[in-house]
């Protein structure tokens, strides 16, 4: 169990139970479809980005524990973040559920780090990237009806 | 309800379920620090070691190809390789050999079918019948040649509990129908359908029928004479057999009219740049070099089972089901996805609000393979308003301390997200 408790932390269970910011965003600047065909989770992601910054930040969906958390931590993190801070963030937590350096050079994604745990378990790295894809297509210039994992080299 | 291995007997009548379990090598292994428990056997069956030895026997002794060579390995390659063919035969108890084609399995079957009967005989507003519990491999491949003749896909839909709406499938004939295609079981919910029903319903309309058999092979004694159905498909893998490899069965009279599938060595009698005529069934549908090893050790496989007892399988795993079943009414939160009246020992469930994926986790955690997702049956999941199910797909060597370890695990499952 202690092994686990690693992956499903306190946070996790929290904010899979009480997902912040989910709700679908009226006025939303953009917005993307997120899709896991593996396991057939749906997510929308909605931003309103207003003079480079992002306003606010929802979600709406279905999914595990894992890629609920992630997108509830996602939208809180967002919020109040230019563009280009957002960006930041989303490569470096993709670094970090990849495992291309270690943790402690994440400091400063704050509560996201609770996340890490996953990139022991690389069956479920896409659900905890899925929202986070969602976002990053929403923000660029570019604007696919939707993203899937499966179209990601993970 | 706690049921000791030691306390089932082990007469004559009954499966030897602690011996057998030696024959797989593979129930040894431990995983994250616990014994294998092998829930995932309708994604693919574990092999015995004759079957892994046939395998090392065939690329050590008589490795060759098939038909051609003069030679002594050749010969004896094509004869176990013919024999093989035998054995698939006598399991579906078809009347003739020439009437098995060896495919890589189950979805390169059924889209042999698509692109020879289909190909050959719908045409634009011709209707093919399916149900709504399709594997996507008894999907896709008549889309996409939908797409090509203009041919409509019609649905037999379920009810909540699993079960095709045989009335509403009556109604779905008219002149149009060119072919019904329905699983025999369920991979996603474990039903058995009523096909023999559905096959005299279809061919009273003079219509054709195909069976994925993929699912119910494992499980049920197959006879297609019996049934009367015109094409059947298995594979191997689910079968305690090799991956790669599978069969599907075609009535001679249909098989013999049916144009190549693929064009290559081996499904030829004479080829010239001016033309090219084809060799007889079924080699011609046998095009480049087949997976002769292992078609033989699919073979073995059918000797593993048959010599085991199909019934006695079919026995062991409908105690196994409804052991688990009778455990899953007890259990708070517990919902069984998939309760029609005939079942295979398939349990797709739901627990509380807890997504698949996670209890998957945590099983595996514990030593539990199951399976979680759509089970490449997404429509069953859009019938039943959910993204995913999870699933414990039980064979004749597993046990009912298992099954005990199964829910005891469920346990944790609740407590990590209480």
């Amino acid at each position: 169990m202690s092994d686990l408790r690693e992956l499903y932390q306190e946070l996790i269970i929290d904010h899979n139970r009480r997902p912040r910011n989910f709700y679908v965003m009226e006025d939303a600047t953009q917005h993307m479809n997120g899709f896991n065909p593996l396991c057939g989770d749906k997510m929308t992601v909605y931003l309103k980005v207003k003079n480079n910054t992002v306003e606010k930040a929802s979600f709406q969906g279905t999914g595990c524990a894992i890629s609920m958390a992630s997108a509830s931590l996602m939208t809180e993190s967002l919020i109040g973040k230019t563009v280009e801070e957002a960006e930041t963030i989303f490569q470096t937590f993709h670094t970090l559920m990849t495992g291309a350096c270690d943790t402690s050079s994440h400091n400063h994604l704050g509560k996201l780090n609770v996340l890490s745990g996953v990139r022991d378990y690389p069956a479920r790295v896409k659900c905890a990237t899925l929202a986070w894809h969602a976002m990053h297509a929403a923000l660029s210039n570019e604007h696919p009806d939707s993203v899937t994992t499966e179209s990601l080299n993970e | 309800m706690m049921l000791k291995e030691s306390n089932i007997s082990t007469t004559k009548n009954t499966l030897d379920v602690e011996r057998i379990r030696k024959d797989f090598p593979i129930l040894e292994r431990i995983v994250h620090e616990n014994p294998l428990v092998y829930f995932d056997n309708a994604a693919t069956s574990q092999k015995p070691r004759v079957v892994i030895e046939s395998l090392q026997h065939y690329y050590e002794t008589m490795n060759a190809n098939v038909h051609r060579g003069v030679h002594a390995l050749s010969e004896e390659a094509t004869h176990a390789y013919e024999t093989a063919r035998e054995k698939v035969q006598k399991f579906l108890n078809a009347a003739s050999p020439k009437e098995i084609v060896f495919v890589r399995g189950t979805t390169e079957a059924i889209n042999l079918v698509a692109n020879t009967y289909g190909r050959l005989h719908f045409k634009p507003g011709d209707e093919i019948i399916l149900s709504e519990m399709e594997h996507h491999a008894n999907i896709v491949p008549w889309q996409l040649l939908c797409e090509q003749t203009g041919a409509l896909l019609k649905v037999i839909p379920m009810d909540d509990k699993g079960e095709l709406q045989l009335d509403v499938y009556e109604k779905l004939f008219n002149d149009r129908t060119k072919l019904v295609t329905v699983t025999h079981v369920s991979n996603a919910l474990g039903t058995i359908n009523p096909v023999e029903w559905m096959i005299k319903i279809a061919h009273a309309q003079g219509v054709p029928v195909l069976l994925d058999g993929a699912q119910a092979a494992p499980h049920l004694a197959i006879d297609v004479q019996a049934l009367d159905c015109d094409f059947y498909t298995l594979s191997s893998h689910k079968m305690y057999g090799p991956m790669g490899v599978g069969a599907l069965y075609v009535k001679e009279s249909i098989l013999k009219t049916l144009p190549p599938y693929q064009g290559g060595g081996e499904m030829i009698q004479w080829v010239t740049f001016e033309k090219t005529t084809f060799h007889d069934i079924p080699f011609r549908f046998e095009a480049g070099t087949m997976p002769i090893g292992d078609a033989i050790a699919f073979g073995v496989a059918i000797d593993y089972l048959t010599h085991l007892d199909l019934s006695l399988i079919e026995e062991r795993e409908q105690a196994l089901l409804h052991y688990a079943e009778e455990q899953a009414k007890a259990f708070k939160g517990f919902r069984i996805i998939g309760t029609a009246h005939h079942k295979a020992s398939i349990l797709s469930f739901l627990l509380d609000n807890i997504h698949p994926h996670d209890i998957g986790t945590i099983l595996d955690h514990k030593g539990i393979a199951i399976r979680t997702g759509h089970h490449c049956a997404m429509p069953v999941m859009q019938h039943f308003n959910v993204p995913a199910t999870a699933r414990a797909s039980f064979a004749f060597y597993n046990t009912f301390e298992e099954i005990d370890h199964f829910f005891k695990a469920l346990h944790d499952v609740q407590e990590v997200f209480s």
